[in-house]
């Protein structure tokens, strides 16, 4: 009797100090490689060694459309993580799925977090924001495409200034080619993105109607203008004889820039980690380049990179978690070091400011190239960002389509002309599944 | 009452592990749902309409076909050869086959990621050799030689698994039968074709009907590795569509339309290896 009395005394006790020193842990699934996901590890160990109660666990899930389909996947079978990184044009995706997600106004709101949606920089939360201004997912890490630049091999190649213009970009690849560079003038990461997105943006073309699908998505796919067959033609013609040499749907290639292969390449600001990490040559990015018979160009670049989404379902303790998390990412000195770090974008206007005031700018031109890009002109119907449904597929469908003209199956006019269509259907399929 | 009951678990498993979750395939492909699975509407035939809209499926059905019949072939082909190699008296035989076997323990995917590794158009080690001799090789944007490289990959993967069974069906085969061959002067092409080779037809036959479908089911991880189905589509076979129109793409209901379609492919293809090509196998 008094042994069971003891053991039920135990367990009681057992059970209260457990309950007042579990952790809560907070999923977070991400996509990040190299420098930036020693940034994310660094984050959670910070943020777990600055309180008790909350343990943030992160998990790499692949590349990031890997890691968007892991989320959902994990959400229908009914074990979603509570943060899932998803890259921008994931945005129609998740905004679609409404009892899957939480969004972040409302987590802050119900987890009391002080909050204001006006310190971010409205440059970047616009995208992943309502048409009333409400904050949905909170954005992680920004950036926008720039081109990197391989000083020393321009130089060796005799190319005396940094191309600006598109036409001076392939004269510089040609030079570089002549100097030896046989597998690789320029390239990029990003096939769509670079080609067609921010191509469009910042020649100021519609990528579609309807804003490039922010005013409905009942929008309408635009990018066969002459502009955009124009300079698949060039890059059809210069793929040839590699002058302009194809890196591929993602980021796998970047290496091609790191390991000096080319000297011109076009991909992330984020990329600036990597580059700082692994570069043993004198670097720098600048602006994508445009073409100057295109009517104002260049206009100003959209934003890319990933933000932050909270999934459904999940208990209040757990969000209140979240909500403390986010709150320790908003923190300006901590905002600062992580742009001055990682190259991704500062996401409030605080850490902007003081990055600006501490002089660092002058010393690290490459972190100001996509902010000067962002906010080179103010933006238009056809600059202010995209949002389109089951975009991830859509951008394979451009790829595909520029994969076939590149090797010559196809002219520019009809890869481009095909691709449109078969967007089309995509963004009816995704205009019918939402609108039910 | 007990052969019922010893057949029980065999049933339970294939009840479990295939007509239930082949019955929720058919299923799903009458409804049109979103990625996250929060609204779902029955459409009918719909799915399947769309699909043979599309030329993209026409074209997954012919690349299926192409790169089908090449692995088969030379993965039947390679281990057939290299069986009857192993099979002789060598000098460390033991260890030849045992390391002919290890390829069978790699996972699919892991399998696409060595070969890219050794054939990435920049990353590649071997990729560079072949340059040097004068090939322009570019699995990225080349269709060809990204088919090369996954016929080989596949097949490589295969190797081992028909080695195995080749093997096992060469040693079965009666040394006298071989030997009275011998005595009556037939040399060792002639003993292979008229003796050892229909003697090994159940095996081979065996080995078919599995090589077909391990090439229309098991390989989208190596697609996915090596090539993710481009350039350009080239590379999309049936089932790495239904992979990627699914998984990547969110679009259940029409990649559930395509797996009950390419089940119905692989079923009927059995039933046809079944009906004739059995025929002709020696027991």
């Amino acid at each position: 009797m008094k042994n069971k009395s003891f053991l039920a005394a135990l367990a009681v006790g057992l059970a209260a100090s457990t309950s007042a020193f579990a952790q809560t842990e907070i999923q977070w699934w991400h996509a990040m490689t190299g420098a930036n996901n020693d940034v994310v590890n660094r984050l959670a160990e910070e943020f777990n060694a600055s309180q008790k109660d909350y343990k943030v666990v992160v998990s790499y899930k692949g590349q990031y459309a890997d890691t968007l389909n892991a989320g959902i996947a994990a959400f229908r079978a009914g074990n979603a993580p509570h943060i899932l990184q998803v890259f921008e044009v994931g945005t129609a995706t998740m905004m679609g799925a409404k009892g899957a997600i939480k969004p972040v106004h409302q987590l802050m709101a119900d987890a009391g977090e002080k909050f204001d949606p006006k310190s971010y920089l409205p440059a970047i939360t616009g995208y992943y924001s309502t048409a009333k201004g409400e904050m949905l997912s909170f954005p992680f890490n920004s950036s926008s495409m720039v081109m990197w630049i391989n000083k020393d091999e321009l130089k060796k190649a005799g190319v005396n200034e940094i191309p600006k213009t598109w036409p001076e970009v392939f004269d510089a690849a040609k030079k570089l080619k002549a100097a030896g560079h046989n597998t690789c003038g320029f390239s990029n990461a990003w096939a769509s993105w670079a080609n067609v997105e921010q191509f469009s943006a910042w020649h100021n073309i519609p990528m579609a109607t309807k804003a490039n699908g922010l005013d409905g998505f009942d929008t309408e796919m635009k990018f066969n203008s002459p502009a955009h067959v124009k300079h698949l033609q060039n890059l059809i013609d210069l793929q040839k004889d590699k002058t302009y040499d194809y890196s591929g749907r993602d980021s796998k290639s970047e290496g091609r820039f790191t390991s000096g292969e080319c000297a011109i390449f076009l991909t992330s600001s984020g990329f600036y980690g990597n580059v700082k990490a692994n570069a043993k040559f004198d670097f720098t990015s600048v602006p994508m380049p445009y073409y100057p018979d295109v009517q104002g160009a260049p206009q100003n670049s959209i934003i890319g990179g990933a933000s932050l989404w909270v999934m459904g379902g999940k208990s209040a303790d757990e969000y209140k978690g979240v909500a403390k998390f986010f709150t320790f990412l908003s923190d300006t000195d901590r905002q600062a070091k992580l742009h001055q770090e990682s190259g991704y974008l500062p996401i409030t206007k605080a850490a902007y400011e003081k990055t600006k005031a501490s002089g660092f700018y002058e010393k690290n031109p490459v972190l100001q190239t996509p902010l000067i890009e962002l906010t080179n002109k103010e933006p238009t119907e056809n600059s202010r960002g995209l949002r389109f449904g089951n975009m991830v597929q859509i951008r394979d469908v451009i790829s595909e389509e520029m994969e076939a003209a590149l090797a010559g199956q196809k002219p520019a006019k009809d890869a481009l002309d095909s691709a449109v269509t078969r967007s089309n259907q995509i963004l009816r399929q995704f205009e019918r599944s939402v609108s039910r | 009452m007990l052969p019922l009951l010893l057949i029980v678990p065999q049933m339970a498993i294939t009840i479990i592990f295939f007509y239930w979750p082949a019955s929720q395939a058919i299923w799903q492909s009458f409804l049109r749902e979103d990625a996250f699975g929060l609204s779902s509407e029955f459409v009918g035939f719909e799915n399947y309409v769309s699909l043979f809209e599309q030329p993209e499926y026409y074209r997954a059905m012919v690349t299926t076909v192409i790169f089908s019949s090449l692995v088969a072939f030379f993965s039947l082909g390679c281990s057939l050869l290299l069986a009857t190699q192993a099979d002789k008296n060598l000098r460390g035989g033991q260890a030849y086959k045992t390391l002919l076997i290890w390829p069978y323990a790699v996972a699919p995917a892991i399998a696409g990621v060595l070969w890219i590794f050794m054939f990435h158009p920049t990353l590649g080690t071997l990729s560079r050799p072949i340059k040097a001799v004068g090939i322009d090789w570019n699995p990225m944007l080349n269709a060809n030689h990204a088919m090369t490289l996954l016929v080989l990959s596949a097949t490589w993967k295969q190797i081992s698994y028909n080695f195995l069974f080749f093997l096992a069906g060469l040693q079965s085969i009666p040394k006298s039968v071989i030997e009275a061959a011998a005595i009556d002067g037939a040399g060792p092409l002639r003993r292979f074709w008229t003796v050892i080779f229909p003697l090994l037809s159940p095996t081979t036959f065996f080995l078919l009907v599995v090589n077909i479908v391990y090439v229309f089911f098991d390989t989208f991880g190596i697609i996915d590795a090596v090539t993710g189905g481009g350039p350009a589509g080239q590379t999309t076979t049936l089932v790495y569509k239904v992979y990627a129109d699914g998984r990547l793409g969110g679009d259940l209901g029409g990649s559930a339309a395509q797996s009950v379609i390419l089940m119905v492919i692989v079923i009927a293809l059995t039933a046809v290896q079944f009906r004739y090509v059995e025929r002709k196998v020696q027991y």
